[in-house]
Order: structure tokens, then C-alpha cells, then sequence
């Protein structure tokens, strides 16, 4: 079926949060916003889940602790015991505080570099990928919001059309896909 | 959108659109760059390279080279790493710890503050490998399987934790920087006229697009790294002081060192923060941005982690004598009455006195004042560790090996080179790189913008309502209301002095107007303003002296002198020349 794209520009984002507000009350689908900056509170007007990166985080962190801990076991009390400045290693435990700030550090390093990488493959942003905003603008000072017909059957594309003008915006443009 | 309290002093100094913000930060990258910049870089990349053969040198012929003997086995080497590394506490501390504590004004400066620490922390690290001797085996300090070498790396030596540490920082670091600078580099690639510029800076940018799901994730990956990043800053400097703490030297062996080396790192990063921020926005412009008030800010740290260290210097003179071991009490009487006394007179006058002044309201707020006792600052800092450092390992146990330190000119052409390399980064870094969060800074534009807090500025203007009338019908609407509007604002000033502006300037007209708000400084309610009084083109504006800002301000009584300070006229005469 054809599709249509309309993407509509302002210039506040203020009055893009409110018209977002307005026409989703109406029952239209806002299938994405493009902003320059993060607009706070947009997110659950248009339905954008909270991410769950800082699940993530943690997870990867505790990855991390788990590494170094059996790491520095393995090499410092099973390998190779060392006895060092008269404080021989017997048993992880009685070596643990000496092993604390590399169990720390270990563990920021697995938790903040886990965490970017998942966020960069999360976001489909990586090196070489086009930009995908709709109009440069996007990333100076406009906003714009995109909609799809196919997405909100229940209005044809003039009444929608019409809805969108109405919510202040300073260009509309359409695309057929 | 957060309401911010009138008393609190603007962050964003004037009138400043979204667009302006892109603007400012923007344009340096753009234009040419200015002669002083060829000249900084050309100077800072001959003293790099000077360290760098001192370096190869070194590494040709051994670090006998440096002035180090069997007494004093540590002194320019490790007083320059530990300096480095405290330089590079300030970047984080305000870009994580600012930003946990939601502070507004870290947007200005912590991009590039963080760009410091990470050059700092570079600069840091090259001192523990080439102090290896052997550079091509460092990697020996990984830990590798046996049979790389003897034996396992040593996990209880505070030696190899600083290892973990100071990697696991710069990367980390490195990580955080680059996360919030993906959407500024985004800007410019959207910005970028040139083919070469536009194809780098799309792959700098990853491609980002603004999407409302790519924002939510930013703002929760900036929070967690912050999280994260902050233990972090506290490790690193604690993990420093550990090389020496955990040591049976007198003066080396107290307690009391990871707080004070964190608050002394503290103390000498925001130091080497001001100096460059004062630099800098005066060479690119960014006085609006970065203004006395995020001074003031950062003086207060210095004031207060400087207030820390002499409270620490003393505690340690104090302990040193209440503990009742001679030795270490002799460590102490011998810092300030030994040989190296004048190096302890610096570093007490430079940390414990001159943070102190900052108690005057006048003098931090001052910038000459501010960028002198910055400079004071970080020699005095560089001095503690030396004194630290040399002071204590030069008299041994055994008065048959007592010695002094001479620096040898390897030891201080290393020195200046990492000065040099550090400069180099950081000017590559102001020329290519936004040197401000540019996108961040829009999001605290309505709440802490000059113009925007005293009403100047049109604040959230109200939607359409949402009748579904025609379109033309609006049109006509707008028409009407413009051109009351129109007629209202003639007699809105006063007709001698418009015509005493226009006579100078010379009549301008609709028809050929030029976009106005290019100019820093001019927003649209601006523009229409000077539209109403009958300018139009760059032209005019570039006509401008003292005498016609005066009328102009006469007139608009909106923003006394700004005109005159932020030079439109000169700016006029550029976007003449740029067209």
C-alpha cells in the first residue's frame, strides 16, 4: 500500500511538545520527532519507552567485577603465589583488600565501555552511517515531526493534514514511499 | 521546562536564539583560522617535538640521561606525572560530579575541560613508560600469560593499580567526551559547505539524527557514565597518593594522602581550567557563554579544595611532630628549613595563601586577577609534588647517601614537550572540535538566558488554537495584526533621533533586507525592532560608531552597550565581505 510521510517543521519546542499533545489526544500516531536537543517530557506524549540501557550497565559491570575477581584468584593465589614483603597469598579473602581498587576500576571499565558500545549499536549510530534527519535544520535550531498515513488509517491524508497544520508549525512537507 | 529562580544571574549572558548558540560555537570552526592561532600552534608544535627528541634520546641512551641518582630515584618524572594527572581531575569532576549535581553552569565549560583531562591524562601516562627505560616491553605491565614473562603482574602493588587506573580513566574519559560530542558534530555536518569538512564530520558524527528515542538513551548514558565517571575521578588521584602512601617513606607513609591529593588535583585542575577558558573566550568569542559568573563558580572550587590542602599541609606538620617518630618529624623540619626550603616557601605561598583571596568577592570575580592566581596556582602545585617527591627521598636513612637533585636538560625539555603536546592537542581541539556542548547549552537557553529571564525575549509563544479555520483566513489575520502593529510602532520612538540614525546610516528598505539576525547579539524581536526604525542591511548596520549605538540604545532602551561590546558593526562589515 502506498505510504505517506508528512514531516512537520517548528520552530519551539515548546509548541511542538504542545501540538504533539493536542493531536495525539485526537488519536493520531507521532511516528518520530527530530530534535536538536532533547525535549523534555516528549517522550511519553508520543509513546517513547524509557531505555533500558542502565540495565545494561549493570549488568556489564558485574561482568566486570566477575572477571577481575576470578582473574586476580587465578594468577595471584592458584598460578603462582607469590610471597610478597613477608604477606604470603593463602586464600583470595585474606588478600581481598590489596585487590579492591582493580575490582573497582575493572569494573567502571567493563560497565562504561559496554554500556557506550551497546548504546552506539542501539542507536544505529556508528561510524560511516548516513544521518537520517529528515532536513539539516533538525540539528541547528527546527523540529520536526513525522507522521505516516499508514499509521493512522482512521483519518485520510487531508484531514490529517489540516490536524497538523493547526498545531503552529512553520513548514509541512510530504513524501510519498 | 525548569523555572529558575529571577535572582540567580543569567548563564547565557544577552539576547541568544537556538540558532545563535549554533552560531557562535559554530563559526570558529568554520571560518579561517585567525593568524594567532598559526602562531600559538606553530610555537607549541616545536616545543612538542623538542620533547619528543628528548624523549627518543632518552630512550636511545637510557634514563641515566635524567638527573636522577641512587638516592633520588624519583623527582621531574613522577613530580610531572602526578601534575599532569591532577591537571586532568577538573574535566571529569565538572562534567560528572556538575552534572549529578545538576548544576546549569558546567555546560559551558565541560567540553572543554573534559578535552583537558583527556590531553592531561595523555601527558600523564607517557611518564611511567618511558621512566620503563625499555618503552617496547610496556606492555609487560598487562597481565599476560607466564609466558611472556617470569611471572604474573603483582595485583598488590598500588604501582600496577594505577595502571589499571589511569587506563581505565582516559578511556572512560575519552568514552564520556565523545558520547556528548556525536549530536554537536551532527550541527556541524548539517552546517558543513565544503565537501572535505562535510564527509569528515559525517563520520565523526556516527550518522545521528535527533531521534526522540536517541535522546532518551543520550540522557540516560550521560547520567550513568556520570554515575560511574564519578568514584572514578576519586579513585584516580587516590590511587596516585597510594604510590606513596603505601611506601615506608618518611613523609610519603600518612594516611591523610588520597583526600588530599583529590582535593589538591581538584584544586590544580580547576586552576588549568580558568587558564584556558579565559584564553579562550576571549579568541572565539564566547563571552556570552562563558562570563565572571562561571569565574566565580570556579573559583569557589579553587577556594574551597585549596582551603582543603592547606588544612591537609598543616594536619601533616602537625601529625609529624604528635606522632613523636623522629624520622618522620625530620622529614618535615627538613622541608622547611632544608636545602629545599625555597621549594616549600612556593608551594605554601602559591596553594595555602593565594586560594585564600578568592574570599573577596571583587577579586574572584576579577579576570585579570582570576587568570594570574590560576597561573600561581598550578606552579605552586607542581612544586608540592616536588617537594613531596625530592625533599623526602634526598636525605636517606644513611647520611653517606644524602644528595640533592639537579635537573639534567632532558628532564626539562621532556617537561616543556609534554607542555608543548599538550598545547598542540588542545588547540587542534579549539579549531576542529565544538568547544562548547552546544546542543546541551540550548537546553538550559530558556531557563537561564539573559533576554529570556528579564522578559526581553518571547517566551513559549502560544499556538494557533485549534480550530480547523482556513488557512487564507489566518494569513489575513497575521496581515491585520502586523500591520497594527506597523502603525502603532511608528510613533513608538522618537521621530528627531530616527531621523538623525537614518541620516547617518543611510535609508535602507524592505525590499533588499538582509537577515539581521546573523548578527550575535540580534534576535527576531530585535530585528523587527531595527526593521521598525529603518534598518535593514549589513550595510547600515556596518556604518555604525559610538554615536549611533548610543541613539540605537536611546531608542530601544532594550540592551544598554551591547551593540557597541559585541561590535555589530564590525560584524556587519565581515558578513559584506563573506557574501
Amino acid at each position: 500500500m502506498a505510504d505517506r510521510v508528512i514531516y512537520a517543521m517548528y520552530d519551539d519546542d515548546e509548541i511542538l511538545k504542545d501540538g504533539a499533545k493536542k493531536l495525539v489526544a485526537k488519536g493520531v500516531k507521532v511516528e518520530e520527532v527530530f530534535s536538536p536537543f532533547p525535549i523534555h517530557g516528549i517522550d511519553p506524549i508520543i509513546g517513547v519507552e524509557q531505555t533500558r540501557l542502565g540495565i545494561f550497565a549493570f549488568i556489564y559491570g558485574l561482568i566486570g567485577l566477575t572477571l577481575a575477581t576470578t582473574g586476580m584468584w587465578f594468577m595471584m593465589i592458584i598460578d603462582w603465589p607469590m610471597n610478597i614483603g613477608g604477606k604470603p597469598s593463602f586464600s583470595y579473602m585474606e588478600n581481598m583488600l590489596s585487590f579492591v581498587p582493580i575490582s573497582f576500576e575493572f569494573t567502571v571499565l567493563c560497565a562504561a565501555h559496554g554500556m557506550a558500545i551497546t548504546y552506539l549499536i542501539a542507536n544505529r549510530t556508528l561510524p560511516g552511517m548516513k544521518a537520517q534527519n529528515p532536513d539539516p535544520r533538525t540539528t541547528d535550531d527546527k523540529f520536526v515531526m513525522e507522521f505516516r498515513t499508514s499509521q493512522n488509517k482512521q483519518f485520510t491524508a487531508d484531514e490529517l493534514e489540516a490536524m497538523v497544520k493547526s498545531t503552529g508549525i512553520v513548514e509541512l512537507e510530504q513524501k510519498d514511499i | 521546562m525548569h523555572k529558575e529562580a529571577a535572582i540567580r544571574e543569567p548563564l547565557i549572558l544577552g539576547h541568544k536564539t537556538y540558532h545563535d548558540i549554533t552560531e557562535d560555537v559554530c563559526r570558529p570552526i568554520e571560518d579561517k583560522a585567525p593568524r594567532m592561532w598559526y602562531i600559538l600552534f606553530g610555537a607549541a608544535l616545536i616545543i612538542g617535538l623538542y620533547g619528543i627528541g628528548c624523549i627518543l634520546y632518552l630512550l636511545g641512551t637510557g634514563v641515566g640521561v635524567w638527573g636522577l641518582n641512587k638516592t633520588i630515584g624519583w623527582a621531574w618524572d613522577i613530580t610531572n606525572f602526578v601534575w599532569w594527572v591532577g591537571i586532568g581531575h577538573a574535566g571529569t569532576l565538572i562534567s560528572a560530579v556538575l552534572l549529578l549535581f545538576r548544576q546549569k553552569w558546567r555546560m559551558a565549560i565541560n567540553r572543554s575541560a573534559e578535552a583537558m583531562t583527556i590531553f592531561a591524562v595523555f601527558m600523564a601516562g607517557m611518564f611511567p613508560l618511558i621512566h620503563m627505560g625499555r618503552l617496547w616491553l610496556g606492555y609487560w605491565v598487562l597481565p599476560l600469560p607466564n609466558h611472556f614473562g617470569s611471572l604474573w603482574v603483582n595485583f598488590n602493588s598500588p604501582l600496577l593499580w594505577d595502571v589499571f587506573a589511569i587506563s581505565t580513566y582516559l578511556s572512560v574519559g575519552l568514552v564520556f567526551w565523545y558520547i556528548g560530542l556525536i549530536p554537536d558534530f551532527a550541527t556541524i555536518r548539517d552546517r558543513a559547505k565544503k565537501p572535505v569538512s562535510k564527509r569528515m564530520y559525517s563520520i565523526l558524527a556516527f550518522g545521528w539524527s535527533g531521534r526522540a528515542k536517541h535522546w532518551n538513551r543520550f540522557e540516560l548514558i550521560s547520567l550513568v557514565l556520570a554515575g560511574l565517571a564519578t568514584p572514578l575521578v576519586f579513585s584516580v588521584h587516590s590511587i596516585v597518593s597510594f604510590d606513596f602512601a603505601t611506601s615506608v617513606i618518611p613523609g610519603w607513609h600518612t594516611t591523610i594522602f588520597p583526600p588530599y591529593f583529590v582535593a589538591g588535583a581538584v584544586f590544580s585542575g580547576f586552576a588549568m581550567v580558568q587558564t584556558l577558558m579565559l584564553i579562550m573566550r576571549k579568541a572565539m568569542n564566547l563571552e556570552a557563554y562563558i562570563h565572571t559568573k562561571h569565574v566565580e563558580y570556579m573559583n569557589i572550587v579553587i577556594m574551597v579544595t585549596g582551603s582543603i590542602v592547606g588544612t591537609a599541609y598543616i594536619t601533616e606538620l602537625f601529625i609529624s611532630w604528635y606522632s613523636g617518630v623522629e624520622y618522620e618529624a625530620y622529614a618535615f623540619v627538613n622541608r622547611a628549613t632544608g636545602p629545599y626550603w625555597w621549594a616549600y616557601a612556593a608551594m605554601m605561598t602559591c596553594n595555602v595563601v593565594s586560594p585564600q583571596l578568592m574570599w573577596i568577592r571583587k577579586l574572584r570575580r576579577s579576570l585579570i586577577f582570576t587568570f594570574i592566581i590560576s597561573i600561581v596556582v598550578n606552579i605552586g602545585m607542581w612544586f608540592e609534588r616536588y617537594v613531596i617527591i625530592v625533599t623526602s627521598l634526598h636525605r636517606d636513612y644513611l647520611p653517606s647517601s644524602w644528595s640533592m637533585h639537579y635537573p639534567s636538560h632532558i628532564d626539562i625539555g621532556v617537561y616543556l614537550g609534554t607542555i608543548g603536546l599538550f598545547f598542540v592537542f588542545f588547540l587542534l581541539f579549539a579549531r576542529y572540535f565544538p568547544v562548547l556542548a552546544l546542543n546541551e547549552l540550548k537546553t538550559i537557553l530558556k531557563s537561564s538566558g539573559e533576554s529570556y529571564k528579564n522578559g526581553d525575549a518571547e517566551v513559549h509563544p502560544k499556538p494557533v488554537p485549534m480550530t480547523a479555520e482556513p488557512a487564507a483566513k489566518i494569513t489575513e489575520k497575521v496581515a491585520e495584526s502586523t500591520k497594527e502593529a506597523a502603525k502603532e510602532t511608528k510613533s513608538e520612538f522618537d521621530a528627531n533621533s530616527v531621523a538623525e540614525l537614518m541620516n547617518s546610516l543611510g535609508n535602507g528598505s524592505a525590499e533588499n533586507k538582509d537577515d539581521l539576525k546573523v548578527i550575535s547579539g540580534v534576535g527576531p524581536k530585535f530585528e523587527e525592532t531595527m526593521n521598525k526604525i529603518g534598518i535593514f542591511s549589513y550595510d547600515q548596520v556596518s556604518k555604525m560608531t559610538k554615536k549611533e549605538y548610543d541613539l540605537l540604545d536611546s531608542l530601544t532602551k532594550k540592551f544598554p552597550g551591547r551593540a557597541e561590546r559585541d561590535d555589530w558593526a564590525g560584524q556587519a562589515k565581515k558578513l559584506i565581505e563573506n557574501r
